[in-house]
């Protein structure tokens, strides 16, 4: 059988003929690579070798050094202890904290604007959704940048002095030192709310599985929202007046040039907190606008069909599958703010820009250094988020079979 | 009266549900909850409307050339008359400005028959466009040869210096884009994994760090005595960021081309470079145009970042000349007229990619 030429085995036992090396796709393959590896050293050997010299043309010790020597410049504001005697390391960390704390309030208060935007969107009221249509086309299409300088420089900035400061109901203050309001403070004895409010979670969470298992069992259903209210809200409410109100306001006031007491927000931090939350809720608009309108009409009459009711069908059906269409252009609006939050540097907020890669980069000159080391929490910062985003969306994806 | 079935004449519908009250009813005023909410808006509106009205036109400002004839009841316009040239073109010079506008000129004439559905020869226009005309606009706006005076780019500014950015990080972003695209794509490890780092890397930092990087180490990465340009090094930075942005932009594009459309390209016989520029990238980067025009429309406002590495761009200038000694406090109309300025451009750029995405949606 092997002697015969006709067979299949024959001819598959001698090789097809090996195309020449040149026209082989893995070695081209392999070569392109290997010059392109080759390319990429050439390129970084000659970025190395000239920062190298220029550095010590001008005097530049490379290396993280600089992080334990002294800084010498104040901070406007900072979450942690911070003065000039501390080191460069700690301004690193003042302006990271700045920047994790602006993106972390510019993304709440940005997703529930965000939200309510997108739903008065698509509402049946013509003069609500027109309004919300013309607050996104206005918003979006306008620089983030410019919308900041119009909160700072045209709004904030020409407020009156303290002493003339606009009142806005009852210990609110608004003046060109910022925004003050009651610092809420608590007394002996406080931690029994906390310890009321964790404990009607957990019983809350029990109720919950229990009411499913009923539900399961019997087909009888618990008001559980009105439970869950009771319990949540309710009985922290009970501990704190059985607990004698253990929890009083410092009301901001009026002393000489200044006000004294209570908490204030800073202009720079209130005129970057409102521009990025209002023009990142324009985006989340849309986004919202599309998840709920990707939910096919079918589905909310097929709810309706069965017998659900409206809220019952908002809640259990329209929501959960608008949401798997929602959350992967939420988390890129997430980062996006979160980037964003470095045009802070351009209105004097202390964040991560402005305090290390501004003022830490002008006094020690480590250019290499820090702008490395920014890029690379925002890459960090960018991961975390990506992170627990993702994590949510596979929590409410569809699970197919 | 009596009528045998099928023989009543046509009733005409409830006065509630035609005409200007059906409207009404239906759009405003349909649930008690609308009544409020439509109540609400009314008010507001009146509230908001009639003041910003009067700032912006019955009370403005309109003619004068000084401070002086401001009553700063309204807008103070005549500020923005006596600056206009200084936020159009920034710092050049007076006798020059013919040249911008010239290139302007050009590139509208030249841009016209692209959106002429009759026409026939779009490539040539599309190739002068991106060939020859970056050179002459290059010419024309730098100078120094062809009898022309040199303008430095740091006298470059306002809205000119805008487009200049915007255009130029666009144009040749688009390229690179496409180039890192087709490496993340690429069966190639190495390749594949340089091409993702270096976009993940841009995508996942401000534009700001790309704008001071380019700023403060490019002078120590080149050799000594290589001088890069303020401007030069901005776009730079513009560029790698906006290359990153682009190929996940043009890999969307890739990733809906279905795989049959590759075989048959490959069973054809085309080498890898033939099947991508004959059959992939020409259907892919036609449905990825809105995604192009978006990218656009984020670069171009992006662009105001680089007044923080000091270029005077448009909002650059309007905050330079709002810092004059004899035109203090203007802040609000010159953020009104930049921001007016921005949104013309932005939404009639968001605007032509909707109708573009309707028009390319050709349906399978």
């Amino acid at each position: 059988m092997a002697a015969d030429p006709n067979s299949f085995a024959a001819s598959s036992a001698v090789p097809p003929k090996k195309p020449p090396l040149w026209n082989d796709p893995a070695w081209r393959a392999l070569f392109f690579q290997v010059v392109v590896v080759a390319l990429v050293i050439l390129l970084g050997v000659f970025l190395v070798r000239n920062t190298l010299a220029n550095l010590e043309r001008q005097g530049i010790a490379s290396g993280f050094g600089f992080l334990g020597s002294t800084a010498g410049f104040s901070i406007g504001e900072s979450l942690i202890e911070y003065h000039e005697e501390n080191t460069y390391g700690r301004t690193f960390l003042v302006g990271l904290l700045n920047t994790i704390w602006i993106s972390f309030w510019g993304i709440l208060f940005a997703t529930i604007l965000g939200f309510i935007i997108g739903i008065a969107r698509l509402s049946s009221n013509w003069l609500i959704s027109k309004l919300a249509m013309v607050y996104i086309e206005v918003l979006r299409n306008v620089p983030l940048l410019l919308q900041i300088f119009f909160w700072y420089f045209a709004v904030l900035r020409p407020l009156p002095g303290p002493r003339q400061s606009l009142s806005l109901g009852d210990g609110f203050f608004l003046n060109n030192r910022g925004m003050y309001f009651p610092d809420p403070v608590p007394e002996q004895g406080f931690h029994v709310v906390v310890i009321a409010f964790l404990v009607g979670i957990a019983a809350f969470q029990a109720v919950r599985r229990w009411a499913h298992v009923r539900q399961d069992r019997t087909g009888e259903q618990l008001p559980i929202f009105w439970i869950g209210l009771g319990l949540v809200a309710g009985v922290p409410v009970l501990a704190f007046f059985a607990a004698g109100s253990p929890l009083h306001f410092d009301y901001p006031a009026l002393k000489g040039f200044n006000f004294k007491g209570g908490a204030v927000m800073s202009p720079e931090f209130f005129a970057l907190l409102v521009a990025l939350s209002t023009y990142t809720a324009s985006f989340i608009g849309e986004i919202v606008r599309a998840g709920i309108m990707a939910v096919s009409h079918g589905q909310t009459e097929a709810a309706y069909a069965v017998g659900l009711t409206r809220s019952q069908t908002l809640r259990m059906v329209i929501i959960p599958q608008a949401l798997r269409v929602i959350i992967p252009p939420l988390t890129s609006q997430y980062l996006n703010l979160t980037k964003n939050s470095s045009l802070a540097a351009a209105i004097a907020y202390p964040d991560l820009v402005l305090v290390f890669a501004g003022t830490t980069l002008m006094q020690t000159g480590q250019a290499v250094e820090i702008i490395a080391m920014t890029m690379a929490v925002y890459l960090c910062l960018s991961l975390f988020i990506s992170m627990i985003m993702n994590w949510y969306n596979r929590k409410i994806a569809l699970v197919e079979r | 009266m009596h009528y045998s079935p099928g023989t009543h004449p046509d009733l005409p519908a409830p006065a509630s549900t035609v005409g200007v009250r059906g409207w009404l009813v239906h759009n405003l005023f349909s649930t008690p909850l609308n009544v409020g909410l439509t109540l609400i808006s009314l008010y507001l509106l009146y509230v908001a409307i009639p003041p910003i009205v009067e700032w912006v036109i019955t009370d403005a400002t309109w003619r004068g050339e000084t401070r002086e004839d401001c009553d700063r009841l309204g807008a103070c316009w005549v500020y923005i008359r006596v600056w206009f040239k200084q936020l159009m073109y920034g710092r050049f010079p007076d006798d020059q400005l013919w040249r911008i506008n010239t290139a302007y000129i050009v590139l509208l004439l030249a841009a016209i028959p692209l959106f002429l559905p009759a026409f026939r020869h779009k490539h040539w226009v599309g190739l002068f466009l991106l060939v020859v005309y970056p050179v002459f606009a290059f010419v024309m706006f730098y100078g120094d040869t062809a009898g022309l005076e040199l303008v430095e780019t740091p006298l470059w500014g306002g809205l000119f210096l805008t487009l200049v950015i915007a255009v130029t990080g666009i144009v040749a972003s688009l390229p690179i884009g496409i180039v890192l695209a087709l490496g993340r794509r690429s069966q190639m490890p190495i390749v594949r994994a340089l091409c993702v780092a270096f976009i993940e890397l841009w995508r996942g930092v401000p534009l700001i760090t790309v704008l001071f990087m380019s700023s403060v180490m490019f002078p120590l990465f080149m050799p000594e005595g290589v001088n890069f340009d303020k401007l030069l090094r901005a776009l730079v930075g513009v560029m790698l960021f906006s290359a990153a942005y682009m190929a996940e932009v043009v890999r969307g594009g890739l990733q809906a081309i279905p795989k049959g459309q590759f075989e048959a390209a490959q069973a054809l016989g085309l080498s890898y470079w033939r099947m991508m520029v004959l059959i992939v990238l020409p259907q892919a980067l036609k449905i990825v145009i809105p995604g192009i025009v978006n990218t656009f429309i984020g670069l171009f406002k992006d662009t105001t970042l680089v007044l923080i590495i000091g270029l005077f761009d448009f909002l650059g200038m309007a905050q330079a000349v709002a810092t004059n000694p004899d035109w203090l406090g203007f802040y609000v109309e010159g953020y009104v007229f930049v921001g007016f300025g921005f949104w013309i451009f932005c939404f009639g750029m968001s605007r032509y990619s909707q109708r573009l995405e309707r028009k390319l949606h050709t349906g399978h």
